[in-house]
């Protein structure tokens, strides 16, 4: 027995730990409070960046915390699943609490609540009660859901009232964050972030994981078909093209041309246009100018083929790209490398930079060559994502938009209507109470009382 | 004249209209207060012309696109914003000892953008603040995006109410804490329980709006980075705003908190609304404006 109570008491204590709203403040401002931290170090950058920039100590003492991927922390998730007991436990308390009020069908009104209220309308309207009474009772059902008629002695009260529902709206967004985090434990327990960089012409059944860095494979393949980047005068980018086309089982099921904003989704896995990146070129349109006559060849050149030059100029091979290549000791970037070889004479290493077009000029050879396109290759940077959790996630953000306007622009309003005979006439009393924003029932008031002034008596 | 003429010449109609609602304050003058509701009407209508005319202006370029892509456009979108928010609350209350408070920060937010005095003078007294250039540019093709609308509207309906209600904070705790002084000053202030329902009025209004700007941003996310959410600086500093006026909320309406203590909690949001804003910058992310 005594066990069983120390129990039901340890229970209770747990219980009222988490229905408290200290625990709520505590909680938001913590969570407030650490999620400053990730914004101000970077997160999940590489190790050697932390070291560098920390010292051995505090890369350790950091580590330990999990401060360089702080949102995936355990603290940071306890405070996260803390938040969630508090916001489930706090609303079932308090539905429990006040269910007489949240949970009635047919709600009874007490005169009582009424009697105090300071906001009220007196008014007198030229007839006498028995004759306005039903008019008064088609104007109220006509404003509420619920009316309830009493007779008096000397007249009749009649209630009304309405919005009552609104008073869940608090749980709605209750609900709205628990479904929130809900969807986002989905997405990461069942979807997945990776990428995948394609040149046109390539195709890929398998993408890289973002996190773990291990290869996922698609069930299907997604093949580049082009790739086109568009650049304003200023050089900032204007537009990312990726042509994709889905195949399954040898047949292509699906085509689309992705940009930014504009993915790509396909049994549910997403493929988002998100970088691009330069391939090294397969070739270059060249032209070759002959010293001897003054006439220029265009010509295109394959990497490792050899081009046989017109007026017995010899042959050039085109050899390599360098991203970065040196002419004596300077860095001249981006190159192509070439040989050329004639006749009798000794072959040449050709140095083709892409920005000095005139380059070859000062070698002073029998042909001076220039690139005159660099037949550029870019490939495509897919982000691919699966997360099956997205749909919970925007009904959670249906709901907590739904639930905030409720919570802050609607109320519970109850109308009480008096009417007592006066000497010739009735004697109205308009009394209005709301659960919220009461600054706005001294209007309804009046709006109700002017209604009341222009009812018709019925004829008998 | 072109909208950025245009819009630096409505900073000084702001300006004009925060002096006359301060000076109707300090020397008791309810004609200077009047005309200041005209001037701050002027202001809107001027600042109201020069988006439209920029949007237009853009269309002309042949990129065109609504006005709200860049530091300079939200900054222009934020000073329209507070104003009209605070002549609803003038209108509402008719109280105009508010604009004193309020006008000023719709000057600062057009000065800020379109002055280079001024936001050069600003820049030097916070160096961190990010420039600002009235150029009218392309959008990037991450800002290509029918949400781009949505979310800056949303964002800075919320961090205009947020801003009136800091105003009103403040003004709350100089009425506070210079009670018993008889100075005409303080007693022309509104009565403390007044300014504490208005400032837990705005904050729910901008409460509503700062989770509908954090929801379309998570939604238009999902459509260009394939996430709804990556704790980036700019997305956890909104989130970091939303706890505070969460909890302030929380305490208001559960714990019967009123007052100072609200008062001191709305304006601790409103630098959170700030850095949200401009701190960010400081931080990496892909939020940061060019």
């Amino acid at each position: 027995m005594a066990s069983k109570n120390s129990s039901s008491g340890l229970t209770d204590t747990i219980w009222k730990f988490f229905a408290s709203i200290q625990l709520t403040i505590v909680l938001l401002l913590s969570l407030a409070a650490t999620s400053i931290v990730g914004t101000l170090i970077p997160q999940n950058a590489q190790p050697g960046e932390y070291l560098k920039a920390f010292g051995d100590f505090f890369f350790r003492f950091f580590q330990a915390l999990n401060i360089f991927d702080m949102y995936h922390s355990w603290w940071f998730q306890l405070l996260l699943l803390m938040l969630v007991l508090n916001i489930v436990v706090c609303s079932i308390d308090r539905i429990t609490a006040n269910r007489k009020t949240l949970l009635v069908r047919h709600p009874k009104f007490k005169p009582a609540r009424f009697k105090n209220a300071k906001t009220h309308k007196d008014i007198s309207i030229g007839h006498p009660p028995e004759k306005i009474k039903q008019a008064c009772q088609h104007l109220w059902r006509r404003k509420f859901t619920h009316t309830q008629m009493t007779e008096t002695e000397d007249g009749f009260r009649l209630f009304g009232e309405k919005g009552r529902w609104t008073r869940f709206g608090v749980y709605v967004v209750h609900l709205s964050v628990v479904v929130l985090l809900l969807g986002g434990m989905i997405g990461s327990i069942f979807g997945f972030e990776g990428f995948v960089n394609l040149a046109p012409g390539d195709s890929a059944d398998r993408i890289r994981l973002r996190n773990s860095n291990q290869s996922l494979p698609l069930g299907f393949t997604v093949r580049c078909d082009d790739f086109n980047v568009s650049f304003y005068e200023s050089g900032a980018p204007k537009e990312f093209r990726s042509s994709l086309a889905i195949i399954e089982d040898g047949k292509t099921v699906v085509e689309k041309d992705i940009i930014v904003n504009d993915p790509l989704r396909y049994r549910g896995i997403s493929f988002y246009q998100a970088s691009y990146g330069q391939l090294p070129p397969k070739g270059a349109e060249l032209s070759f100018t002959s010293k001897a006559s003054g006439m220029s060849y265009q010509r295109e050149a394959v990497i490792g083929e050899t081009i046989t030059l017109p007026e017995n100029l010899g042959g050039f091979t085109l050899k390599a790209f360098n991203n970065s290549a040196t002419f004596r000791g300077q860095n001249i970037g981006e190159a192509f490398i070439g040989v050329l070889s004639a006749d009798g004479k000794q072959d040449q290493e050709v140095i083709l930079p892409l920005r000095f077009p005139s380059f070859d000029k000062m070698r002073g050879g029998d042909v001076q060559i220039a690139v005159t396109d660099p037949l550029l290759n870019y490939y495509t940077g897919l982000e691919v994502s699966r997360d099956p959790g997205v749909w919970v996630v925007y009904s959670g953000f249906i709901l907590m938009i739904l639930g905030c306007f409720i919570t802050f622009f609607m109320s519970h309003q109850q109308f009480c209507l008096e009417v007592v005979r006066g000497t010739a006439e009735s004697q109205v009393r308009v009394i209005g109470l709301a659960n919220k924003n009461r600054l706005a029932i001294p209007k309804k008031i009046d709006r109700m009382a002017a209604d009341l002034m222009r009812l018709t008596p019925e004829e008998k | 004249m072109n909208s950025s003429s245009l819009l630096s010449y409505v900073t000084y109609i702001y300006g004009l209209a925060g002096f006359l609602y301060i000076f109707a304050w300090v020397f008791k003058s309810p004609a200077s207060g009047k005309i200041a509701t005209w001037v701050a009407l002027a202001g809107l209508a001027g600042n109201t012309a020069g988006i439209v005319l920029r949007w237009i202006e853009s269309y002309r370029m042949g990129i065109g696109h609504a006005p709200l892509s860049n530091l300079y456009e939200s900054l222009v979108f934020f000073a329209g914003v507070i104003t009209l928010i605070y002549l609803i609350v003038e209108r509402r209350y008719g109280n105009r000892v508010i604009g004193a408070f309020t006008m000023p920060l719709a000057f600062l937010a057009l000065a800020y953008a379109s002055l280079p005095i001024v936001s050069g003078g600003v820049q030097s007294l916070v160096p961190a603040l990010p420039g600002v250039h009235d150029r009218i540019e392309p959008l990037i093709p991450a800002l290509k995006s029918n949400w781009l609308i949505a979310h800056v509207i949303t964002c800075f309906i919320g961090y205009g109410a947020f801003a009136i209600a800091f105003g009103v904070s403040a003004m709350y705790l100089i009425k506070q804490f210079g009670a018993g002084s008889r100075s005409g000053l303080l007693t022309r202030l509104p009565d403390v329980s007044a300014l504490d329902e208005l400032n837990h009025q705005l904050i729910m209004f901008g409460f509503l709006f700062l989770t509908a700007g954090i929801i379309t941003g998570a939604v238009w996310a999902n459509s260009a980075w394939g996430r709804y959410w990556g704790w980036d600086p700019k997305e956890t500093w909104s989130l970091i705003t939303w706890f505070i006026y969460a909890t302030l909320l929380h305490a208001r309406m559960m714990r019967g908190w009123r007052g100072s203590r609200i008062a001191f909690l709305s304006i601790g949001g409103f630098v959170a609304v700030l850095f949200t804003y401009f701190g960010v910058n400081l931080l990496p992310g892909l939020h940061s404006y060019q």
